[in-house]
């Protein structure tokens, strides 16, 4: 297992590397500088403070030469300042940022899995049932509606017209005056319709997974034998198939990580959260360099991360993995 | 393929295969009267709007639908269904040409990973799976908001983050059929590489790769209203579903049709593309059926 | 803040615009404020206001948005500042002192007033901030009329003298903006890295409590402001990216301040919980929009045909389409209603027979039949470039676009992300036409934009105008003292502009900015609403948040 492990982690090294190749190229093709958003702005600044500010960015070396120190800092995690004019160190931005990001991700995937799997199995169990139609009209119509724009459906429902829920945001104005229990009550109600809406949706990949997944196994030789052994039908789903249904599953939990990740950039925006994506979003727009190229790794390692844990997991259940 | 589909002496392709479980699937079937419908909208709409698609009237702004209007007025009192059959041009463009890129990427990427194998394939591989690893959407972000967004910017960022699934198919695909015997006689027979991977391969793995693009058109055109949502999507006056949807989003309470009728177009054609994805799947996995 | 810069549409805020001289015709609101003072004012409570951005950094003359201008405005407090009345008045300078020759200007500080830790504020501290300002380590945007000075000086400690090269009449105002900064805590410092860009250490009204980046910034009042505690204790400014989600949450109720777009203002606050718990605003706003000519292309460079399409353009459906009425047609650079506004400059209503005859006359014709223009073989079309996130600007845009194909014209949208559409095409010339806006400042001075030596690469005369008459009057507003002939040279600016229309004026928006019932104490005039924000006040018994000390 543990050479297992150490070959998964070698395997990263490349990765690494061309990550942070292709972060660095997407921002230092694209024309414009970061300097000119917080210059022009102003009718007072002057050619040579224009300078002043490429030299201070150290934007007036060739490519290979900024691409060189960026790696250079970045391996001990040094990602550089913000060329916001807030001037923080980017990995403190992102530190602050990160935590809710990975919270309501983590969330929403553990409710996807609870919600899609099974599903998915019942409608492979049930095939062609009025179930498994209706399932699958469901998770299609989930898939298919604008995110931001059943967001704001929702919003107006629970949040306007039925009074049931906060709108945005992630606590009240009041939160630090209530009792533990209800700031715990708040924050779940805060975080109840961004949940929600993140898994929506996944729930259609899913469940459409484990539902091909499960009639596949369902139609493998053991399952027969079992059925010719006379084992009754709930045994031999419940025994035999689920076990081995759960499992690719895992690895492709791993592989949805960015699209979640990408998918929060609207719904953060929309629901007022400040986690990674709206970071994101105002870093690009802000032509925030520095903050772009190190959200893209920080996005990337992550990713790699949650793959490395799916892979891991899966390997400590199955073993023929670790000896592929 | 099976030898059991051999009935009354007529050698089934698998195409007349395919075509024949395509038929009895409903889904396909829907899925596919919705898409052409969608298509005669868009190559139509120069002749079947009501309305100028840019005629500004500001007497009329936020008309609610009625006779006149069917599907009410925009904010500069513009025929709302108007801007819908123009906007359809641009969502289908949008997720046609997007996939018809990352599907020529993944097809090609994937082949020469599959036929050749590897450094070939561990080159190609490993950059599937540094692609793989970043959030396409912030990818997509950076470069159309570093780069000025245009429709074809658009496509081609959303075509150039999104060929890895159709890659590694194509090439799971390559490795599986290699070993059929086709293959192995094609080459003993001295077959060039190009022709054995056109003529023979390549058709083999056509179907996979298919289902995959119907999806990737669902998730182009939605793509391209959330970044219409941040304000980086097409750029008005040109009408797309996803930047009317957004202009909606902020008159919603009060004028529902605004952003109702783009949300349900955008609705229905993924719907469509998801069904015909789901419906040649099952029409090309008999085990499903 | 400062004379002129270019307004970054999205985060126009309330803060910074201000209002018109001669009293419009008062809102719903004013009337309110006037009856129903019976309560007495109390402190305790807590506003809300709403913000698409957060702030980048709260030491002002580091940021360039108008988020941090907003947040640093409450914590600190400038030399100088404008009445309700727009009449320039001391704050932390009790008065000042102009010599003779307009050249020095004393300024004689108010005494006592402390930093927020306790420390004595001095002319020390002034300086130090005026040495921050134009050294060349400091990335600032505003050192520009500051770099007029030719020696300042701490006379003693309450007296700071500054001497100006030449008589330079936005000078004092100049000292109104955020300037002052505690030197015992910056000396020595990298003021880019210091703590106190992120935790202001200032002499205002309100203090930092939290900044939870992207998510709120929290003030309390503070309790020993010079000029006296104010009344509502808490400030939050609650940072909600999405317009809509935003709207939605003033109608919750967790929102108390907010500004609105017009239909917001028009179509959407007419229910009964808006009544109830609101009151709206309108005011016109420090801000104009225009359409600007790249003069250096041989297009634009008869007069007569910005003319035509001055008249070509109906600005009248612009507003009502655009603002839905709520703003007034802009005739030049400067506010209706303000000294330095001309009313009696010549206009272009909207005449679109009178346009194709002057394109005729200029020797445009449609030889060809196909509804375009051309001469010498060329048609007349160009394209308008805009950035892109402004809803108003784009819109704009397609009406003019509709309105110039009608006699003949034929133009182009182009939507451009900010920074490209500023670097690769504003300030490279590279373009025909643009829709841009402006900021108005109090002062009238405008050499930045229309002087002829500002045409440089990066200037912003940026369309090359180039007048001699203009650039003369120009200099001599802005180096004299004397209001009266400061108002003619502008009367005179204002006339020549219109003849000439290097820019189609457009409008000047209102602002709309909705607030919750229970603050009182506000009363719109020529400077705004928020001028004398610390004496808004709750009455104890509709305070709704408690701030627990």
């Amino acid at each position: 297992m543990a050479t297992y492990i150490l070959k998964r982690l070698f395997g990263m090294i490349p990765l690494l590397f061309g990550i942070t190749i292709v972060s660095f190229l997407v921002i230092h093709l694209a024309p414009g500088s970061p300097v000119t958003i917080q210059t022009d702005l102003n009718p007072k600044m002057t050619a040579e403070a224009r300078e002043r500010l490429l030299k201070f960015y150290g934007l007036d070396k060739p490519l290979h030469v900024q691409y060189y120190n960026w790696v250079k800092h970045l391996v001990t995690f040094d990602l550089g300042r913000s060329f916001a004019t807030d001037n923080r160190p980017v990995i403190d931005k992102i530190k602050e940022r990160l935590p809710i990001t990975i919270f309501i991700n983590v969330l929403s995937l553990f409710l996807i899995l609870m919600i899609a799997i099974p599903l998915g199995i019942l409608s492979a169990v049930y095939q062609n049932s009025l179930f498994d139609r209706s399932t699958t009209v469901f998770v299609f119509i989930g898939f298919a509606i604008p995110t931001f724009w059943l967001a704001l459906l929702l919003m107006i429902l629970f949040g306007i017209q039925l009074d049931w829920l906060p709108i945005s945001g992630l606590k009240s104005v009041n939160y630090e005056y209530l009792s533990a229990f209800n700031q715990l009550k708040d924050r779940a109600a805060h975080l109840l319709m961004p949940v929600l809406l993140s898994a929506f949706g996944g729930l259609a990949g899913f469940s459409r997974y484990s539902r091909s997944n499960m009639l596949e196994i369902i139609r493998q030789d053991y399952i027969t034998t079992a059925r010719a052994k006379g084992l009754s039908e709930s045994q031999v789903i419940y025994k035999h198939a689920l076990r081995n249904a759960f499992l690719p599953i895992v690895t492709i939990l791993g592989l949805s990580i960015p699209a979640l990740i990408g998918g929060s950039v609207i719904f953060e925006s929309i629901f007022a959260i400040p986690g990674l994506g709206q970071l994101f979003y105002n870093a690009v727009m802000g032509r925030d360099y520095s903050l772009v190229m190190g959200e893209l790794v920080i996005g990337a390692l992550l990713t790699m991360l949650g793959n490395l844990l799916a892979d891991i997991s899966y390997a400590l259940v199955d073993p023929r993995i670790r000896i592929k | 393929m099976k030898p059991e589909t051999i009935k009354n002496g007529a050698p089934e392709t698998p195409w007349r295969l395919f075509w024949k479980g395509f038929k009895k699937n409903k889904l396909a079937v829907s899925g596919t009267i919705i898409i052409a419908g969608l298509f005669i909208i868009a190559i139509f709409a120069p002749v079947i709007a009501p309305y100028d698609q840019d005629a500004i009237m500001v007497k009329e702004i936020l008309q609610p639908p009625s006779q006149k209007h069917l599907m009410g007025t925009d904010e500069l009192g513009r025929d709302v269904l108007t801007r819908i059959m123009w906007g359809s041009r641009v969502s289908l463009l949008v997720g046609f040409l997007a996939v018809g890129i990352s599907v020529a990427i993944g097809v090609l990427l994937g082949s020469l990973a599959g036929y050749y194998g590897r450094l070939v394939d561990a080159i190609i591989m490993r950059f599937v799976d540094v692609m793989l690893c970043f959030p396409t959407f912030f990818l997509i972000l950076a470069v159309i908001a570093f780069w000025e967004p245009s429709i074809w910017k658009i496509m081609l960022v959303i075509g150039l983050t999104s060929w890895m699934g159709v890659a590694r198919l194509v090439r799971a695909e390559f490795l599986s059929l290699k070993e059929r015997d086709f293959f192995q006689a094609a080459r003993a027979l001295g077959g060039k590489d190009l022709r054995i991977i056109f003529r023979h391969i390549l058709p083999n793995s056509l179907a996979p790769v298919l289902v995959s693009a119907t999806l990737g058109v669902a998730g182009a055109i939605l793509t391209e209203a959330a970044l219409s949502f941040l304000g980086i999507g097409i750029q008005p006056p040109d009408p797309s579903w996803g930047n009317m949807l957004t202009a909606g989003k902020d008159n919603i309470e009060i004028a529902w049709w605004l952003s109702f009728f783009p949300g349900f177009a955008i609705f229905i054609t993924v719907m469509g593309y998801n069904m015909l994805g789901e419906g040649i799947r099952d029409a090309i996995d008999p085990r499903l059926r | 803040m400062k004379n002129i810069f270019l307004v970054f549409g999205l985060l126009c805020s309330i803060f910074f615009v201000s209002c018109e001289e001669r009293s419009k015709a008062p809102d719903q609101g004013k009337k309110e404020a006037q009856t129903d003072r019976v309560a007495p004012p109390a402190y305790g409570d807590t506003i809300i206001e709403g913000s698409i951005g957060d702030a980048s950094n709260l030491i002002a003359m580091l940021a360039s948005d108008s988020a941090s201008f907003d947040i640093a405005g409450l914590c600190y407090n400038g030399l100088v500042k404008y009445d309700k009345d727009l009449n320039l008045v001391g704050d932390l300078a009790e008065s000042w002192d102009i010599s003779a020759d307009n050249l020095t200007i004393s300024f004689h500080l108010r005494k006592g007033v402390k930093w927020q830790d306790g420390v004595e504020c001095t002319a020390h501290d002034v300086m130090f901030g005026y040495q921050t300002i134009i050294s060349p380590n400091t990335p600032t945007a505003y050192a520009g009329d500051f770099q007029e000075v030719a020696k300042a000086e701490v006379i003693d400690k309450y007296t700071f003298r500054v001497t100006y090269k030449k008589p330079f009449a936005p000078g004092l105002a100049s000292w109104g903006s955020v300037v002052v900064l505690p030197k015992h805590i910056l000396e020595g410092q990298d003021i880019t890295k210091s703590s106190l860009t992120r935790a202001p250490m200032g002499n205002g009204p309100y203090k930092l409590k939290e900044w939870k980046t992207g998510e709120k910034i929290e003030l309390v009042s503070n309790h020993d402001y010079f000029e006296g505690r104010p009344y509502v204790d808490g400030f939050v400014y609650k940072i909600i990216p999405d317009t809509a989600t935003m709207f939605l949450e003033l109608q919750a109720g967790n929102i108390d301040f907010m500004g609105l777009s017009p239909l917001q203002y028009l179509r959407q606050t007419k229910t009964k919980t808006f009544q109830e718990n609101f009151r709206k605003y309108k005011y016109l706003s420090f801000t104009y929009t225009y359409m600007g000519f790249n003069l250096l292309n041989p297009l634009f460079q008869d007069k007569r045909v910005r003319q035509a399409i001055s008249y070509a353009i109906n600005k009248n459906e612009i507003l009502e389409g655009v603002l839905l009425g709520l703003g007034e047609v802009a005739t030049g650079p400067y506010k209706p209603g303000t000294w330095q506004y001309n009313p009696e400059v010549k206009a272009f209503p909207f005449d679109p027979e009178k346009a194709k005859a002057l394109l005729k006359e200029t020797g445009w014709a449609d030889a060809d039949g196909d509804g375009i223009l051309e001469k010498n073989g060329k048609r007349f079309e160009f394209t308008v470039i805009l950035n892109q996130g402004n809803n108003e600007r784009r819109k704009t845009g397609e009406i003019i676009q509709r309105r110039l194909t009608e006699v003949g014209i034929k133009i182009k949208i182009r939507t451009l992300e900010w920074a490209a559409f500023i670097n690769e095409y504003i300030d490279k010339k590279n373009f025909e036409a643009t829709i841009l806006g402006w900021t108005i400042g109090q002062d009238p001075d405008v050499f930045d934009i229309w002087h002829s030596s500002k045409t440089h690469f990066k200037e912003l005369n940026f369309i090359s105008y180039k007048n001699e008459e203009v650039d003369r009057l120009i200099m001599e507003g802005r180096h004299t003292f004397d209001r009266e002939k400061r108002k003619q040279a502008y009367y005179r600016i204002q006339e020549i502009l219109a003849e000439d229309q290097p820019y189609v004026f457009l409008y000047v928006p209102y602002a709309l900015p909705i607030i919750h019932m229970r603050f009182r104490g506000i009363e719109p005039a020529a400077a705004g609403i928020t001028y004398n924000f610390t004496k808004w006040y709750v009455t104890k018994a509709e305070q709704k948040y408690t701030i627990q000390p």
